[in-house]
């Protein structure tokens, strides 16, 4: 069984396979091709959905990506679930389950329906006027009550267990859509050879094909020249077919961003495919061929389940065998209505009227309508329909000159509309192309391109076969031209297809209800009615921006697909404008609702991110460190032994580097060798210090400032030779500094003979820092002397270590006497553990980036980053020492010569000590002078860095604060939630003020 | 995302590029020269044009050259694009 | 110091040794980890630029985006005045020595960054559908010919990727990136065979 309402032949379904699913449960039957939409109608199912706002029943009322209506949520379990699909685009497959959304308890009856009864309380703009009082109410009472009203599809509870994927393409042509001006153009630009990409959000290609049964193209069937042209496509190596893809976006540059769904339609997918792929696409030309949309007619009760678009019901019956309904009255003011009320007489529905809005129907379909004895009645509307969760009855009036006649009832089951088309300029405006109004056509059509893009066919209101073909061809093949040269054969498509002209009406048509009452849909996603529209131009409002806004339409994920039009229309009437004089709306991406998994692509879970680690980084996770992150590094933060908490950890590797021996992975560091003749020059004007005395062999601290004085890196920096510099930078600073430096050596002193090579990841970096260091490292050198006397503090040695080349620095970071070993990356572990060896005597104990930090804070060492904040100049934070004074230019000197650079009440770096040594202060607490005067109380300053020091036996902290360096001695607050703590200003120095422990 | 001009590699995607800011603002020769206001308008002032914008651009994750180009800020397409050095190209000057 | 750090992403990193020990051909694309090679930057005016090739045994390219290879060598045109000089399986030092003494006197900049960066290879028809899933560029072989190196990105990750035949393209990528780039292009292998 497949459904009652199936035609006994034809479509395009394979009524060899049938496919069962659910829907809320229930289990239903189709056929493989069908949608979720055309197998539920071939069931006699309408009602799948409620409205918005007011919770109305609510149909299908299209066959495409257009539909409103008929969201469902699709998925086998929580973590493959995708809310708010369209019916209309849901294949099915076996076991498909979906189910309906927005009702409570259930869609046949819906608790929120109440809603539709308070309408005249739910006026547009209802949410601006109604829950205004009490404020309070707000957040505790409208707010919660609203979204849980609101909103349509509920969000899937699991994690989303698909895969989805990301590509970029290239192509000389792409063309979007391929109905046959698509396919035409396909086939054009591919006769030239050009890279072409053709997609269809579909899942065959075809377009309005698709449905036809007259239509002949060069002799054959359209559906025969159809399936002849793919195949001709598809046997092209320089054609790529992609059905099931929706270019979603049109972004600058002829970049279009294509949502292909890979495998959903499958009932056992393969695991290596992904659920949906972006294809992210620059196209050196574009051919939209998007196709054209129905536009619905705006009557009253034009939203029960079984009004429909015409053309959508002849899709359901030609391509999809079928029938969505028994007895149809058809409303329309163009000669589609016709052609769908002769395809659905065709297979057996009885049509009880064509109610036409144009006074003298005629023409070939008008003819054949009325020789089939099917009863046309011209200038006459439907002013309302009757029925609850089905359409059970249309009203009919004719159009008098002044009035419209006597109502008449026509029982049915199915009401169909057509407005006539409206070309489908999505793309063409993200595009940014400017559209023009067609007087004749009555819509807007594509004018100027902005983009290397064209239109072909019913997009740019070309809606006849014939036409729409000779356009497409003769589009594609300007296109290949234009992309590169080349061109394509002369052609010609004999068509003989039904012309359908270019009637239609836009805005709503009239009636005899109540206007307070009468429900005359335009946005049936958003429940905006004709009368919300006029409402909001009475209160005032002109623009279509601003009408948009007030009242929703056009602004649900539908992007107003059905209803733009006809809100155009109803303005224009109310305001007595032209349309084209009141604007339209901006079409934004997506074009239909994209899913957030495939912006995801692979970028998720442990692939969100890179995740950088060192050369050592194994050692370090084997001997139970925790790490933290630097940028996209992962440093070790310390090494807690079992039992011990962070504290304890922390306090245990502080001790080990003051009184024997730490070691410490400092790989992350950023490192630039500087090499040239004109190194040492380069130095002096990119630091602030004086480099040109440097001696080789000898390292230097160097602060690096932006050009506008304030303090931008620091690091570490060694002559390896006259023309050699070997730079450290922060960790998180590498890349920047880089950047800093060769943007002035590259467009201020190209006359420079120098050049910056990144050494960052050549270098794996041990330090070894504590009074035994040296003893430790002793062992393990050669080819260099690291005795005391001959590398004292502050110099560089080359040899080797463990074996390996090396690189050896006398630096302390620590205030410790202390070592960094430079080893080539791919040596790093072992010189590390071979160090390591070597301090077992010692008691060698790994220390992280934690225990790194409390060292140098107990020196008032800075970090770059953590004590300033891009406002700090050197001398601010106690480095004005570092600053060349008889240096004639460096990057900042001249800001620093600022007045209010050196104003006393700058920010200024100093230590903080708690009067009760066992309280930690907050990093980033605000610090004032007087807690006790009336807010706001004056801030001038904030704690910078604070810890527990094991060797002080007490909290330390340092903080920029206004005037601090006069302030040392005296005392200041720091309120905390729990209360206010006193603290005293002190030299940022806590430990060997003297530096008296580097050199032991 | 943009497609941009590398005078030396060629159409490159913007994922590829890092803006530079505004181009032909040439570090002063003594800056100590300057006044206050000078050495401001130096630092900080830039024409921020509707319309045509010599702007500098780096091919970081290319051949990390910086480079001139000529943009339209309103239209968002590049007009031209040129080496360091090189004057800037006489275009059109911008309708808006 | 906050009582509860950021203790960092709790998942295990996997070396990348690991990840390309358990690496299986695909019928697709393949992933191959490239032996150790010694990497010279190499940086410098007009006068040193021919020394620098003649000492190193191949002439440097001088066309945007092309290398040149002889032998197991190459150079790597990667921007108007760099390269990158390869020698896989040799070690560097007597490399530096050779070059800098031929370039003695001439304005220039040689680094080793030998240990820089590590090497993959990634191979099969479906090579180039593969590394598009991270790398914007255009790699159809009209417009990225067997000959042509660039530095471009991959996902979040800058890396040199060459073509040395119609199936066959190098990534030589910073090391701390390699195991990211490794995973991801073992995930936009999947489904290719």
């Amino acid at each position: 069984m497949s459904g009652a309402f199936r035609t006994p032949t034809g479509g395009r379904i394979d009524r060899l396979h049938p496919v069962s699913f659910t829907f809320d449960g229930r289990h239903y039957s189709g056929f493989r091709g069908d949608t979720l939409a055309s197998a539920l109608i071939a069931n006699g199912v309408h009602l799948v959905g409620r409205s918005f706002k007011y919770h109305r029943p609510r149909g299908i009322i299209s066959a495409g990506s257009d539909e409103p209506n008929a969201l469902v949520g699709v998925g086998r379990d929580e973590a493959h679930f995708t809310p708010n699909l369209r019916a209309t685009q849901v294949e099915i497959h076996e076991g498909l389950k979906a189910e309906s959304q927005n009702r409570w308890p259930s869609l046949a009856f819906d608790a929120g329906a109440i809603n539709d009864l308070a309408s005249p309380l739910l006026p547009s703009g209802f949410y601006y006027k109604t829950f205004m009082w009490p404020a309070k109410a707000w957040t505790t009472f409208y707010e919660p009550k609203i979204r849980a009203m609101a909103g349509l599809g509920r969000a899937p509870e699991a994690p989303d267990a698909d895969r989805y994927s990301q590509h970029y393409a290239h192509c000389d042509v792409l063309v979007v859509g391929a109905g046959p001006a698509g396919l035409a153009a396909a086939l054009a630009a591919a006769a030239t050879g050009a890279r072409v990409i053709l997609c269809d959000e579909q899942a065959e290609m075809g377009g309005s094909l698709l449905a036809s049964t007259r239509s002949l193209i060069d002799d054959l069937p359209a559906q025969k020249w159809l399936a002849e042209t793919l195949a001709t496509l598809a046997a092209q190596e320089n054609v790529t077919l992609l059905p099931r893809t929706t270019a979603f976006g049109y972004f600058p540059h002829n970049m279009i961003a294509l949502a292909e769904r890979v495998s959903d339609h499958l009932a056992v997918p393969d695991p290596e495919l992904p659920r949906e792929r972006l294809w992210q696409v620059r196209a050196k030309e574009v051919v939209l061929a998007t196709g054209a949309l129905e536009r619905p007619l705006v009557f009253p009760d034009n939203d029960r389940p079984g009004v429909m678009l015409a053309d959508s019901a002849r899709t359901y019956v030609n391509r999809y065998g079928a029938r969505p309904g028994k007895r149809a009255v058809v409303f329309t003011a163009c000669d589609a209505g016709y052609r769908a009320a002769l395809n659905l007489a065709a297979v057996g529905v009885e049509i009880a009227a064509i109610a036409d809005l144009r006074p003298s129907p005629s023409g070939e379909l008008a003819s054949r309508a009325l020789a089939a004895g099917i009863e046309v009645r011209p200038r006459t509307v439907v002013t309302g329909t009757s029925g609850r969760l089905r359409v059970t009855g249309a009203t009919l009036a004719r159009l008098g000159p002044h009035d419209l006649g006597p109502a008449q009832k026509v029982d049915c089951d199915l009401v169909l509309m057509s407005g006539g088309f409206t070309p489908s300029v999505h793309l063409f405006s993200q595009s940014r192309g400017k559209l023009v109004w067609d007087e004749t056509l009555r819509c807007y059509i594509p004018g100027t391109s902005v983009e290397r893009e064209r239109s072909a066919g019913a997009s740019r209101g070309l809606f006849e076969l014939g036409e729409a073909l000779e356009d497409g061809y003769a589009r594609g093949a300007a296109a290949a031209q234009a992309a590169r040269g080349g061109s394509a054969p002369a052609r010609s498509f004999a068509t003989l297809a039904v012309r359908l002209g270019t009637d239609g009406h836009i805005g709503a048509t009239p009636h005899r209800r109540n206007p307070a009452f009468a429900k005359a849909f335009v946005d049936w996603q958003n429940d905006v009615t004709a009368k919300d529209i006029k409402l909001a131009t009475r209160e005032g409002f002109r623009s279509i921006e601003h009408i948009k806004r007030y009242t929703t339409t056009g602004m649900a994920t539908d992007q107003g697909k059905t209803s733009n039009m006809n809100a155009l229309g109803i303005v224009s009437e109310a305001l007595k404008t032209p349309v084209p004089q009141i604007g339209l709306t901006t079409f934004r991406p997506p074009f239909t609702p994209t899913t957030f998994g495939i912006f995801a692509g692979a970028a998720r879970g442990e692939l969100f991110d890179p995740a950088r680690t060192t050369p050592i980084h194994g050692w370090a996770v084997e001997n139970g460190a925790l790490f933290e992150d630097v940028g996209n590094w992962k440093r070790a933060l310390v090494f807690p032994r079992e039992g011990e908490d962070l504290h304890a950890a922390v306090a245990r590797e502080c001790r080990a580097v003051r009184s024997s021996v730490g070691l410490f992975d400092a790989s992350t560091l950023g490192k630039i060798e500087i090499v040239g003749p004109d190194a040492a020059e380069f130095m002096n004007r990119i630091y602030t210090n004086a480099w040109a005395k440097l001696e080789p062999g000898r390292l230097r601290y160097g602060v690096m400032l932006r050009e506008d004085g304030f303090v931008m890196d620091d690091g570490v920096i060694g002559r390896m030779a006259p023309d050699r510099f070997h730079v450290t930078t922060t960790t998180g600073g590498a890349p920047r500094v880089l950047a800093h430096m060769e943007d002035y050596l590259q467009t201020e002193w190209p006359d420079l003979d120098v050049w910056l090579t990144s050494t960052t990841e050549q270098w794996a970096v041990i330090a070894v820092q504590g009074p035994k260091a040296r003893e430790v490292l002793a062992p393990l050198v050669e080819a260099m002397d690291i005795s005391r006397a001959a590398m004292p503090h502050m110099s560089v040695r080359t040899g080797r270590v463990a074996g390996v080349p090396a690189r050896v620095f006398s630096v302390s970071f620590t205030g410790e006497l202390g070592f960094e070993v430079n080893v080539p990356a791919e040596h790093g572990r072992a010189v590390w553990e071979a160090i390591h060896a070597s301090g077992q005597k010692f008691g060698i104990t790994p220390y992280g980036t934690e225990t790194m930090h409390v060292l140098r804070a107990e020196k008032g060492y800075i970090i770059v980053g953590q004590e300033t904040d891009g406002t700090a100049t050197p001398d601010d934070v106690n480095l004005g020492w570092a600053v060349g004074k008889a240096k004639k230019d460096f990057v900042g000197k001249r800001s620093l010569a600022r007045a209010s650079m050196s104003a006393p009440d700058r920010k200024q770096l100093v230590g903080l000590l708690t009067v009760d040594p066992g309280v930690v202060l907050e990093e980033g607490a605000q610090i004032v002078a007087d807690p006790n005067v009336p807010v706001p109380v004056p801030m001038i300053g904030h704690v910078t860095s604070s810890y527990r020091s094991a060797v002080l036996g007490r909290s330390i902290a340092l903080a920029m604060i206004k005037g601090g360096r006069a302030r040392i001695g005296s005392r200041l607050f720091v309120p905390m939630p729990a209360g206010v703590i006193e603290v005293e200003v002190a030299e940022p120095v806590f430990y060997d003020p003297k530096g008296e422990r580097f050199d032991v | 995302m943009l497609l941009i001009d590398c005078p030396y590699c060629g159409l490159r995607p913007e994922i590829e590029f890092r803006y530079g800011g505004e181009a032909h603002i040439a570090r002063p020769a003594d800056p100590s020269a300057l006044s206050d206001q000078e050495w401001a308008d130096f630092l900080y002032a830039r024409t921020n044009p509707k319309g045509k914008h010599a702007e500098r651009w780096r091919h970081i994750h290319g051949c990390g050259r910086y480079f001139n180009a000529v943009r339209d800020t309103v239209s968002d397409f590049f007009v031209t694009t040129y080496r360091t050095g090189e004057s800037r190209p006489e275009t059109e000057e911008s309708a808006r | 110091m906050s009582d509860t750090p950021n203790t960092g992403t709790p998942y295990p990193i996997v070396p990348l040794e690991a990840l390309a020990a358990a690496s299986r051909p695909g019928v697709g694309a393949s992933l191959r980890l490239l032996p150790a090679a010694a990497r010279l930057a190499f940086r410098g005016r007009e006068a040193a630029i021919g020394p620098a090739g003649a000492a190193f045994g191949l002439e440097l390219p001088r066309t945007a985006c092309r290398f040149a290879a002889a032998g197991t060598r190459a150079a790597l045109w990667l921007g108007p005045d760099e390269w990158i000089l390869l020698a896989p399986g040799e070690s560097p030092a007597p490399l530096v020595e050779t070059l800098e003494a031929a370039l003695a006197g001439l304005p220039h900049a040689l680094v080793d960054v030998s240990s820089r960066s590590v090497g993959i290879e990634v191979s099969g028809p479906r090579a180039a559908f593969v590394l598009n899933q991270g790398c914007p560029l255009d790699l159809a072989l009209e417009a990225f010919p067997v000959g042509m190196c660039t530095r471009t990105v991959f996902a979040k990750a800058e890396i040199v990727l060459r073509r040395t035949a119609t199936d066959i393209f190098l990534i030589d990528v910073w090391r701390s990136f390699a195991p990211y780039i490794w995973q991801l292009l073992e995930e936009a292998r999947r489904g290719t065979g």
